[in-house]
């Protein structure tokens, strides 16, 4: 098993320092659909998260058994398996969420973070390390996903997780909410100055100029 | 990692107890759960019947919305055509009834008459018949649905004994565009729906949803559209205009004007 000094960079790398939305920009597709309310952007993270770091696990216990000419297929299984058993735990115990996030918890299957570190990391390292990455994956996706939703569900219904903060104009309050914030599209200048902050704040991550 | 991973042999292996653990977890899991599941499907469709009657408020344990229902709602089917109710179909018949299922299956609108783009209707649609404490007939619950801007929008319509003047209008399923035409969710949008009247003295539709702004507070037909969803409002129109009309619940509506289910 690796020294503690790996296990943190590992899991805790991908939050800020190795970012998957940020700097790899990978998985941007669910980060616009699901975040205009923190809590559906939440569960989203947890299932992103519960099904990154299970997927490295299982597919890194079977590395070296995995024939190379089918290797993809072999991850897609596994990772196709795994969201089907969360999508229907969710319908079975969450169910208005899960309404609200209808197909995207399916599409975890072709979010980019889940093949990423499955080709990327899981194919290469132990099952424990493997595990940890997908949890690091998992909350570096998280992280940016909280930040968007936070944004957008204050900016355009005035509340968080649900709790009106700021009373809107429609319901007799003072706030006129920001209808755009609501549309996909804020997702993408959401994320992108997320991405300005993190890059001026560590320039090391800024792509050099041709 | 040895070369003959690639062999056929274990590539085959390899694949196929894959494939038949992923299968055995998966169907696993989607057995053991689908009865939670169904439950709540049900449970969720009971929530917005009694919403749109103004029998709940906001959410309540699974137990209290069962007892609720189960007190003062009874599901019976309509022949839409005849506008008489299904004898045959009892009420544990019609709550087994999937009215998503027969809509699928049954006949195609023709373009004209199709003023709701919904593309097929079924034989018999379900009606919710709700009673209070002694037994009385206070409301009728139809389930309707019409295209909008983006998405088929399902609502349930609750009236009142003359089949007439409107209770409530619950939007429980949509997928019009956030902030604006999914507004049409709003409860102080669809509050606007309440004592309003569906038709005129000569039976024909009076409800119109005018632009945001214009409806008169003291007509019984006027209803504000949506300000940034005039697609959207004009697909709520539509949506009263095809179910009450013939094709819709129009001869079930005339039936009940006429007293049958209050005169026994």
């Amino acid at each position: 098993m690796a020294n503690a000094k790996e296990i943190k960079t590992v899991l805790f790398g991908p939050v800020f320092a190795n970012n998957p939305i940020a700097l790899q920009v990978l998985g941007i597709c669910s980060a616009l659909a699901v975040t205009t309310q923190m809590t559906t952007a939440l569960v989203m993270c947890l299932a992103l998260t519960f099904v990154t770091a299970f997927s490295n696990l299982f597919i890194s216990t079977i590395r070296n058994h995995i024939p190379s000419s089918v290797r993809i297929i072999v991850q897609m299984t596994i990772i196709a398996s795994l969201v089907i058993v969360v999508d229907q735990f969710l319908k079975a115990y969450a169910y208005d969420l899960s309404k609200q996030l209808s197909v995207f918890v399916g599409l975890i299957i072709t979010n980019c973070i889940v093949m990423g570190r499955a080709e990327a990391y899981a194919m290469k390292s132990t099952p424990g390390m493997s595990f940890l990455d997908g949890i690091g994956n998992g909350l570096g996706y998280s992280v940016v996903l909280l930040v968007v939703a936070f944004i957008r569900e204050l900016g355009g219904s005035g509340s968080v997780f649900g709790v009106q903060i700021m009373p809107l104009i429609s319901e007799g309050g003072w706030y006129q909410p920001m209808g755009i914030l609501l549309m996909p599209p804020s997702a993408f200048i959401i994320i992108a100055g997320f991405i300005w902050v993190l890059r001026t704040y560590r320039p090391e991550q800024v792509e050099k100029k041709a | 990692m040895s070369s003959n991973n690639d062999s056929i042999s274990k590539t085959l292996i390899v694949v196929i107890s894959l494939c038949l653990v992923c299968a055995i977890v998966v169907s696993t899991a989607a057995v053991q759960l689908r009865p939670t599941q169904q439950a709540n499907k049900k449970l969720d469709s009971q929530v917005n019947i009694l919403r749109s009657v103004g029998l709940l408020e906001g959410s309540a344990p699974a137990a209290r919305i069962a007892e609720l229902f189960g007190k003062h709602i009874e599901t019976r089917l309509v022949n839409l055509q005849t506008g008489e109710i299904d004898a045959n179909c009892d009420r544990a018949c019609a709550e087994a009834f999937d009215y998503r299922k027969s809509l699928k299956e049954g006949r195609a609108l023709a373009a004209t008459d199709d003023v709701a783009s919904i593309r097929r209707i079924s034989e018999r649609a379900p009606v919710y018949l709700t009673y209070d404490e002694n037994r009385n007939l206070k409301a009728i619950v139809l389930p309707v649905h019409g295209y909008g801007l983006w998405s088929t929008m399902h609502a349930f319509l609750a009236l009142e004994t003359d089949g007439n003047t409107i209770i409530g209008l619950n939007y429980y399923e949509q997928g019009e565009t956030p902030g604006l035409g999914g507004e049409i969710e709003n409860p102080r949008w669809r509050a606007q729906f309440v004592g309003k009247q569906l038709t005129n003295d000569a039976g024909e539709l009076a409800l119109t949803i005018l632009k945001p702004g214009n409806a008169d507070p003291q007509s019984a037909y006027q209803v504000d559209g949506l300000s940034g969803a005039t697609l959207t409002a004009n697909g709520v129109q539509n949506t009263f205009t095809f179910w009450i009309g013939e094709s819709g619940f129009g001869p079930f509506l005339t039936k009940v004007r006429q007293g049958a289910l209050t005169n026994g």
